[in-house]
């Protein structure tokens, strides 16, 4: 017979021994006692996590009811500094489709997010990643040697080629063909649906494009280098930034430069978005007569700008007014 | 089989070079004819001379012949494609990607430029792809002050942490960092990650730091910090802290309510606070935390830790740590580039057996808070308090008050003044000064 201490303590030998044991059966309890993760819930549709609103429109735009959509970096928020937070890992580990905007937008948080997903079908070079970026027209690709004395450059060339509606275009064209891959049963559904916002998209083109031909190489200065897209597409001419390199904040000898060259010029808008300070720009519009306009950068950036050609609508009527009354 | 995959080489190795020779045969005669011999040479050589003579020449024709034929059949081909309507032989442009040309397009500016053919370095680019990303971070140390019982000297280069990232395969990444410190060289970690395993079950297998609270987890560049808080130096291992070669299992546990993830590892033991004597003895960390966004801008972040292990020293010695940690962090989206505030705060409770005597209980904590106030400055606080672990009576205390000055990310400046009263009743008072600097790829942000 033996007594209760010494019961206990064989018993807490044998625990004492065998934790390896005890620490895999846990687990395995543990895997097994959990409802499985909700990634067959939502069978029938196509779970698509998007990096920027924009790609969430598109997407929204050629998946129709087929998919649901979730955006991770808000219209009015700074796309190269978002937290890798861990809810957003959450979406990460349930999506089937990830779509990022590329080109080193994403660089400082997308990737430890796609680690922590415990998600096969998103990671890089997988058929549930689309980099949107592939086919589009990218400018400002650095051709000769580039260093961090540069301020922040991305050596793929400038990742805001959204704001082209000729590009997104083609970026709504890759989604179709990416969902089409993963749910040939749509393939028409999806075809359809694009073909659909194709002509939205190109009527909406002509509307913005005969609001912005009087204003043919009208000169405007940028805070940061998120334009050079638009600026392409609807023959802008941008002459300067506000902050002396990419992500830079303002000096004051580069702003008194600035000052001097759009008096030179006759520089009449300033084009700013939500997430940055408004204090240089005011400054150097009290000093230029210049007016400064905060453009929605992404969709939902400013109020009504709740899908990709509403974006367009805001930003260029906002431009053309702008400039109609600046006589310019 | 190996030789035997050699000799196959070896053959065609042959054949490619009587090919090459019989492809040059102008190259090698114009050499010939270059370098007539000095002097009369030894008859041995002058019979073998005529023999590769002779040898070139079978060579020559078989190659003359072989143009002829090659010519013709050119000229047959060429024949039977002008008979298809084929016209001259041109090279057929790639089509255009059919997702880029839309049913209804405006027509293109005509000035509008061609998306830029990749520059020349592509090619270079195109060997280097495989490269893991790589960087190195330094950290520069000073130190002003009196404090009797650190030997911190006034300026030091304490770390430079070269690391290498990449995706190994469709299945795995890796991680390398080595810390090059006056002491030498060491692996800081070295592990693979299993990303793509079913069930949200995520594998690391290597060496690493153990996820055990918040500060272990975080090399010294990523600290709020220039040092470490006294409950970390007294009760985890300072600077080098619970980090060993093992396995991390963790888990997500889905559920409608918060982000919550269990991890199990198991280390060899042989970190700077828990020291094995045999295999079988081993060190575990556990920890589950939870997180949950209060609002689009802040969000709350709880962990609890449990590890345990050898103390060393024979005797079936156990240590055991358990640890609470909670974050809150405020970023309004808005003004993300401008403000946060973080505060956060970890209590470490430490169980130490001792030879014939009762374990050692000894407890500590931190609380701190940082807030950035522009673009690129940040001012914070600590409060520090922590037991000896071998010693409840003797307990340290201090604060801190430190500013960060970041010209860019990827540089950072930092003050620090540091006040420390030690259990023997001493005073520190000291100023830290910190510079840290990171070149190479982009690292991920911390979070």
């Amino acid at each position: 017979m033996y007594s209760g201490a010494d019961v206990m303590h064989r018993l807490k030998g044998v625990l004492m021994r065998n934790r390896v044991v005890l620490v895999l059966g846990t687990a395995a309890v543990m895997a097994a006692a959990m409802p499985r993760a909700p990634l067959a819930a939502g069978a029938a549709t196509i779970n698509i996590v998007a990096t920027t609103e924009d790609l969430a429109s598109l997407a929204r735009e050629v998946g129709g009811d087929k998919v649901t959509v979730d955006a991770i970096a808000k219209g009015y928020q700074d796309p190269h500094f978002v937290e890798a937070k861990p809810s957003f890992i959450l979406k990460f580990s349930r999506a089937d489709l990830l779509l990022v905007v590329g080109r080193e937008l994403e660089l400082g948080w997308l990737p430890s997010l796609i680690n922590n997903s415990r998600n096969g079908k998103i990671q890089v070079g997988a058929s549930g990643y689309l980099d949107a970026s592939a086919n589009v027209k990218i400018l400002e690709i650095p051709t000769g040697q580039i260093t961090r004395a540069m301020g922040d450059v991305h050596p793929s060339g400038n990742p805001h080629y959204w704001l082209d509606p000729a590009n997104g275009r083609i970026m709504a064209a890759d989604i179709r063909d990416r969902l089409t891959q993963l749910d040939r049963a749509n393939q028409a559904y999806y075809a359809q649906r694009y073909d659909d916002f194709d002509k939205r998209l190109a009527a909406a083109e002509r509307r913005w494009d005969a609001l912005m031909a009087p204003h043919h190489a009208a000169k405007i200065v940028t805070y940061h280098r998120s334009w050079p897209n638009f600026a392409d597409r609807f023959r802008l001419d941008v002459i300067g930034y506000v902050e002396p390199k990419p992500g830079v904040p303002p000096s004051p000898s580069h702003t008194l430069d600035l000052i001097e060259e759009m008096k030179h010029l006759d520089v009449k808008v300033i084009i700013i978005e939500p997430y940055f300070d408004s204090k240089t720009p005011n400054q150097i519009a009290g000093q230029t007569g210049a007016e400064v306009l905060t453009l929605a950068p992404s969709v939902g950036g400013q109020p009504g700008t709740d899908d990709y050609i509403k974006l367009f609508d805001y930003n260029v009527k906002l431009v053309a007014d702008t400039l109609t009354r600046a006589g310019k | 089989m190996r030789a035997s995959c050699f000799r196959v080489i070896q053959r065609n190795l042959a054949c490619l070079g009587v090919g090459v020779l019989a492809l040059v045969p102008g190259v090698a005669l114009a050499q010939g004819a270059a370098g007539p011999p000095a002097g009369a040479p030894p008859e041995g050589q002058t019979v073998e001379v005529s023999t590769v003579r002779a040898e070139l020449d079978r060579l020559k024709q078989e190659f003359e012949l072989l143009r002829l034929d090659y010519g013709l059949r050119l000229a047959e081909l060429e024949r039977r494609l002008a008979a298809l309507g084929g016209g001259p032989l041109v090279v057929p442009a790639p089509p255009a990607p059919s997702a880029a040309t839309p049913a209804t397009v405006p027509e293109p500016p005509a000035d509008e430029p061609v998306p830029t053919p990749p520059a020349p370095q592509a090619a270079q680019a195109r060997n280097s792809a495989f490269n893991p990303d790589t960087s190195v971070v330094a950290n520069f140390l000073g130190a002003a002050g009196h404090n009797p019982l650190s030997d911190a000297p006034s300026f030091q280069l304490t770390e430079a942490e070269l690391s290498f990232r990449s995706v190994v395969d469709p299945y795995a990444r890796a991680d390398v960092y080595l810390a090059a410190s006056p002491e030498g060289i060491e692996i800081e970690e070295g592990f693979l990650t299993f990303t793509s395993l079913p069930g949200n079950w995520l594998v690391k297998m290597g060496k690493m730091r153990a996820q055990f609270g918040k500060v272990n987890t975080l090399h010294t560049h990523a600290m709020p910090t220039a040092d470490r808080p006294l409950v970390t130096e007294n009760l985890v291992g300072g600077e080098e802290g619970i980090s060993d070669s093992g396995v991390s299992v963790s888990r997500l546990l889905p559920n409608s309510l918060l982000f919550l993830e269990a991890t199990g590892e198991v280390f060899a033991g042989s970190s700077t606070v828990f020291e094995t004597d045999r295999r079988s003895r081993l060190n575990y960390v556990g920890r589950l935390r939870g997180y949950r966004d209060l609002t689009e801008g802040s969000n709350i972040d709880v962990g609890g830790s449990v590890a345990w292990g050898p103390t060393g020293g024979g005797e079936d010695l156990n240590r055991r740590l358990i640890g609470v940690d909670a974050t809150f962090r405020y970023r309004p989206l808005r003004r993300a580039i401008y403000q946060r505030f973080q505060a956060r705060t970890e209590l470490i409770w430490s169980r130490q057996d001792l030879p014939a005597a009762p374990p050692a209980r000894a407890f500590g904590f931190y609380a701190l808070a940082e807030y950035q106030f522009a673009r690129r400055w940040y001012i914070g606080s600590r409060v520090d308090r922590s037991q000896r672990a071998l010693d409840a009576a003797s307990r340290d205390s201090g604060g801190s008050l430190f500013l960060s000055f970041w010209p860019s990310e990827f540089s950072q400046l930092r003050g620090q003044y540091r006040l420390t009263r030690y259990a023997e009743g001493r005073r520190a008072h000291e100023i830290l000064f910190q510079l840290s600097f990171g070149i190479g790829a982009h690292g991920a942000h911390v979070f």
